[in-house]
């Protein structure tokens, strides 16, 4: 990235910092989910008539589905009729009024992040009414990325804007019916971040939801697509490191990339999400399908996650390597404290000739924390010459943790390679005792160890954005040794 | 500066220190000898604190403090530093990050200010051309893939930096080549300075003649039963350890009477 580009960045975030979109007053829908719910919903939004009839195609396909179960992951049975599915702007009445009434162990992350005083505020959902004054920086962002020809803005405003490209792309990669929860994020969408990189294109600087006009609150059923035309470049972050209150507990995502002919897609996320007390009240259950496709010869995409938060988390960003010489790659770090689950993985779908798959794993299970990877790596008929290299580590800290891989491979094709390996370790006493006698203290050395051991994925991960990871991993240890 | 009073340590309840009695002063090298097994990395562990081990009785004062009442990393930026005999492998994490965390943990301590990194590097370079070690085990993982001469020299490198009031060096001569010796011998020999002190656990006479010991002890089943000047070091290198047990059995009668 250029100097140039780094300001603009560097602008961008600052203005983040110091503001937050004033929520628009206007009626929610009452709970509960029917075909006249999702007309409500598409007609707030002013849709046209193919975006409504998307979404009840996908209603009615969900009606069919039974919710699945893991083995791994348990919570309480969410009720669907409970939920308001239109709830962009929330009721304050509930709301803590003042810093005072937060949890003080948030508050206390928070500083130890390093994150602005008047921002915690409204990340811990007290409501404020903060002014977000950052139009002139996001309209020049918004004019370079113009001059490109790079379309980023609202999923809402890409439908109005973009319906050709919209329609073309949106449920390519995840069709309505994939599974319950995009199914049902189908049918209910509330908003979320558009992409599209011309031909030839090298998006000049990371994409994130950070930097995007009205980057408020998209709720709980965030649609994303980013398509990246042949030749193309981009980089997209998604996430934030703070621990984000909500007080939708159910979160099931979509996320769809699709990359042409020699196209490369970076899609990095660092999650936070709030993980519940100790004893994992009042977090977030958090459910995403993440899909990409190297549609194109010789595209790429390459998912780098790392995942602290959520009372549960399930996610398995998967690469369907249709075009010949195309390229997945997975870089996973994620860490269970205190109750919290994981379940995540990957898939990895070779189609195409010589298409090559990399999965880079690393589990850390702290407290009762359970972590489950669960990785497939299909080999089609039709890819000849394909390789996969899986490597999954798992850290436990601590006697009452968990860690649980379950790798499945199926190979159609005799010329395929695939290799997987596997580790559990420790964090020895040794190692520990040596930092300790060089002055280091247990906090910091757990740290330091832990981002050792999940350095082959930071690495991967956006410069500002790996500083970010490396001081969460440390902060969400806290406490898990000693 | 440091002074060692009748000081038992025990792991899984078996004894093994089994009444120490040390006087280190400042600017003082003291060189542990002893057959294998004695107990001479258990004193240095304990020195470090340690927590495998049980303190069960005696008493330790660093510098008119109680050590033992301090945490390892309190007594580490107190300024005791132990070069360990089996130097652990940390993977992922870089040598000069290792390096920088002690540096400012110590330097924090002291309420001083913490080095950029600028004057950092600057500091750590020179420091690595002490023990001769070529810049890019900076970059390396912690120990990981060193050979057990590098390790050992890692150590003395990581002294270097830190500089410490008091050095305890578990083996550090232990497999190194003859050179590696040399260039060890000469990193220690150059820290020498009159407020600091090193305790040297060795097996070999060999490295007493590059670090002149300003006494020796001779440590046996738990106990010191012999000090001396440096010409000890020469006799045990003559006669070996089997006089000990003799000595032992006096130290023994001794203790009864
Ligand atoms: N975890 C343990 N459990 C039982 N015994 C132990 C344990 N650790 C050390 N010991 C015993 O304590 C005694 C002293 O060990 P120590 O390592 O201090 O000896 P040393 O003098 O340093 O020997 P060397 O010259 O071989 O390094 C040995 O008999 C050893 O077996
Ligand atoms: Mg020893």
């Amino acid at each position: 990235m250029s100097t140039a580009n780094h300001e603009i960045d560097a602008l961008i975030r600052q203005k983040y910092k110091h503001g937050f979109v004033t929520e628009l007053e206007s009626e929610s829908l009452p709970p509960g989910l029917n075909e006249d719910v999702i007309r409500a919903i598409s007609a707030k939004k002013g849709e046209p008539e193919w975006m409504l009839e998307w979404r009840l195609e996908a209603y009615r396909h969900w009606l069919e589905m039974p919710e699945p179960e893991w083995a791994h992951v348990h919570y309480p049975r969410i009720d669907y009729q409970d939920i308001v599915y239109y709830a962009a702007p929330k009721s304050k009445k509930d709301a803590p009024k003042s810093l005072e009434e937060v949890d003080p162990k948030l508050l206390e992350t928070y500083e130890k992040l390093g994150i602005p005083l008047e921002e915690r505020a409204a990340l811990a959902g007290v409501a404020v009414d903060a002014v977000f004054d950052s139009v002139s920086v996001a309209t020049t962002f918004k004019d370079k990325l113009g001059k490109l020809g790079i379309i980023f803005c609202s999923f809402s405003e890409a439908v109005r804007e973009h319906p050709e490209l919209v329609r073309r792309y949106l449920g390519s990669v995840v069709p309505q019916r994939d599974n319950f929860f995009a199914a049902l994020n189908s049918a209910v969408f509330s908003d979320g971040s558009f992409v599209y990189v011309p031909r030839g294109v090298r998006c000049p600087m990371e994409l994130s939801t950070y930097f995007r006009i009205n980057a408020k609150s998209t709720g709980q059923f965030e649609r994303t697509l980013i398509v990246a035309d042949e030749g193309s470049y981009v980089s997209y972050l998604e996430g934030c490191t703070a621990p984000m209150r909500d007080e939708n507990q159910l979160h099931a995502a979509v996320v769809e990339l699709v990359a042409l002919d020699d196209a490369e897609i970076k899609y990095s996320t660092v999650q936070n999400w709030y993980p519940g007390d100790e004893e994992g009240r009042g977090g977030i259950y958090n459910f995403v399908t993440k899909r990409g496709e190297c549609r194109g010869r010789g595209a790429k995409i390459s998912w780098t996650q790392v995942e602290t938060g959520s009372a549960i988390t399930w996610k398995y960003p998967s690469c369907i390597l249709t075009g010949d010489d195309s390229v997945g790659e997975f870089y996973s770090v994620a860490l269970t404290n205190n109750r919290q689950q994981a379940d995540t993985g990957t898939k990895m779908v070779h189609i195409g000739r010589n298409t090559r798959s990399t999965i880079i794993s690393k589990g850390i299970s702290a407290g009762r924390g359970q972590n489950a990877y669960r990785g497939l790596v299909k080999v089609t008929k039709s890819a000849e010459g394909a390789r996969n290299y899986t490597q999954c580590d798992s850290l436990l800290m601590g006697e009452k943790c968990g860690a649980h891989t379950f790798p499945y491979i199926e190979v159609k094709n005799p010329t395929a390679q695939v290799e997987h390996e596997a580790t559990t370790s420790k964090i020895s006493e040794d190692q520990l005792f040596y930092c300790l006698q060089r002055g280091i203290s247990t906090e910091e050395a757990v740290t330091m160890i832990v981002n050792g051991f999940c350095k082959e994925v930071l690495k991967e991960l956006p410069m500002e954005f790996a500083v970010e990871a490396q001081k969460l991993l440390g902060v969400s240890l806290e406490g898990a040794v000693g | 500066m440091l002074t060692i009073k009748n000081l038992t340590a025990s792991i899984n309840d078996k004894p093994i220190l089994r009444g120490i009695d040390l006087e280190v002063r400042p600017g003082e090298v003291h060189a542990i000898m002893g057959p294998n097994g004695s107990g001479k990395s258990t004193l240095a562990n304990v020195l470090a604190g340690r927590e495998d081990y049980a303190v069960t009785g005696g008493e330790v004062s660093w510098q008119g403090r109680d050590l033992l009442a301090l945490a390892p990393e309190e007594r580490a930026r107190e300024g005791i530093f132990l070069a360990f005999q089996y130097p652990v492998e940390i993977p992922g994490v870089s040598n000069v990050n290792l390096l920088k965390a002690a540096l400012n943990a110590k330097l924090k301590h002291l309420g001083r200010e913490e080095l950029d990194a600028y004057d950092f590097l600057a500091l750590v370079k020179e420091r690595m051309k002490l023990v001769q070690m070529p810049e890019d085990f900076l970059y390396r993982a912690v120990n990981e893939g060193f050979s057990g001469g590098e390790k050992k020299r890692n150590e003395v490198l990581q002294m270097a930096v830190l500089e410490p009031l008091l050095g305890i060096l578990d083996e550090t001569d232990s497999g190194l080549d003859i050179d590696a010796l040399k260039i060890v011998a000469d990193g220690v020999n150059a820290l020498r300075a009159p407020d600091r002190s090193f305790v040297v656990v060795t097996h070999y006479q060999r490295l007493l003649d590059y670090i002149v010991p300003d006494h020796v002890h001779v440590l046996a089943h738990g106990r010191i039963v012999k000090s001396g000047g440096k010409e000890l070091a020469l006799d045990l290198e003559r006669r070996g350890y089997g006089w000990i047990a003799e000595l032992e059995r006096g130290a023994g009668d001794d203790a009864r009477a």
